[in-house]
């Protein structure tokens, strides 16, 4: 799968982009254009991003939390798990809209991260990770002495 | 980078209301959650995918045998981070089912897990499925 690139560099399109991104939600309305990325898995991921840690989100209802598998390698994260049915007996289906399943997701996040510090919760069906920069892969800040 | 997508669950994307559906007072998205509807002998069982929706926001009405779900959700806005990608937007939940049984309100039981809401609807007596029988003559 090919990643769309993250903004890493606030450009004048990002920004752009991103008032475009306040006004549609302003207004209540579907977004044009190519913000809103089709799924290219289940489950659609959400990123949100600042300069040392970025916050992954899906939407998993009914996954029962200890089926979920999160690993990170470098700046790749995959999500792994399943959905199960519940067996029953003796019932008539009028609908059945929901689906189950195994899934796994693989995404790229825009920096190498902290493997040891990455952290998930799982609440209300929705899943939430937490995956800071590691430290080697920060900008360094170089001070200028004054000779 | 290759996905390993095993298939089967697919169908990332949410159905959105569409607008002339129903007024909305909220200024917000408003999607329909993916149910399963079953019935058994002395109920009618609704399962809804109702991901950040928890008690407190979850609205079910029952009137004239329409089943109405409102469920709200509030908006992830972790603070100092902004949204670099996206693939799923957040938003209420609403749906409205015509149920053909005779529903015992009083009897309406509703529990919300994981973002699944399940609602038992337990039939009337007199709408239980009746076996009668034929008398030979």
């Amino acid at each position: 799968m090919l990643m769309r690139p993250f903004y890493r560099y606030r450009s004048p399109w990002s920004e752009m982009a991103r008032l475009q991104r306040e006004m549609d939600r302003y207004l209540d309305r579907t977004p044009r254009g190519s913000w809103w990325s089709e799924a290219a898995g289940y489950p659609a991921v959400n990123v949100w991003t600042e300069t040392d840690a970025a916050i992954v989100t899906a939407e998993l209802p009914g996954i029962d939390p200890e089926s979920i598998d999160i690993s990170v390698q470098d700046d790749t994260l995959t999500i792994r798990g399943r959905r199960e049915r519940e067996e029953m007996e003796d019932l008539t289906y009028h609908r059945q809209e929901r689906r189950f399943g195994s899934f796994a997701r693989t995404i790229q996040v825009p920096f190498r991260v902290q493997g040891d510090e990455v952290n998930a919760t799982f609440e209300k069906g929705v899943l939430r990770i937490s995956l800071p920069r590691a430290e080697e892969d920060k900008p360094k800040r170089i001070t200028v002495r004054t000779g | 980078m290759t996905e390993e997508s095993q298939v089967a669950l697919q169908e990332a994307e949410k159905r959105q209301v569409a607008e002339t559906e129903a007024e909305r007072t909220r200024d917000r998205l408003a999607f329909v959650p993916r149910a399963d509807i079953y019935e058994t002998d002395d109920a009618i069982v609704v399962v809804a995918d109702m991901p950040g929706v928890d008690e407190s926001s979850l609205d079910i009405t029952l009137e004239n045998n329409v089943l109405t779900i409102n469920g709200c959700v509030e908006p992830m806005q972790p603070e100092g981070y902004s949204l670099t990608y996206a693939e799923y937007r957040e938003g209420d939940y609403v749906r409205s089912f015509r149920l053909s049984d005779e529903i015992d309100g009083e009897g309406i039981e509703a529990t919300l897990k994981d973002g699944v809401l399940h609602l038992n609807l337990p039939k009337v007596k007199e709408a239980r499925t009746r076996k009668i029988e034929v008398k030979a003559g």
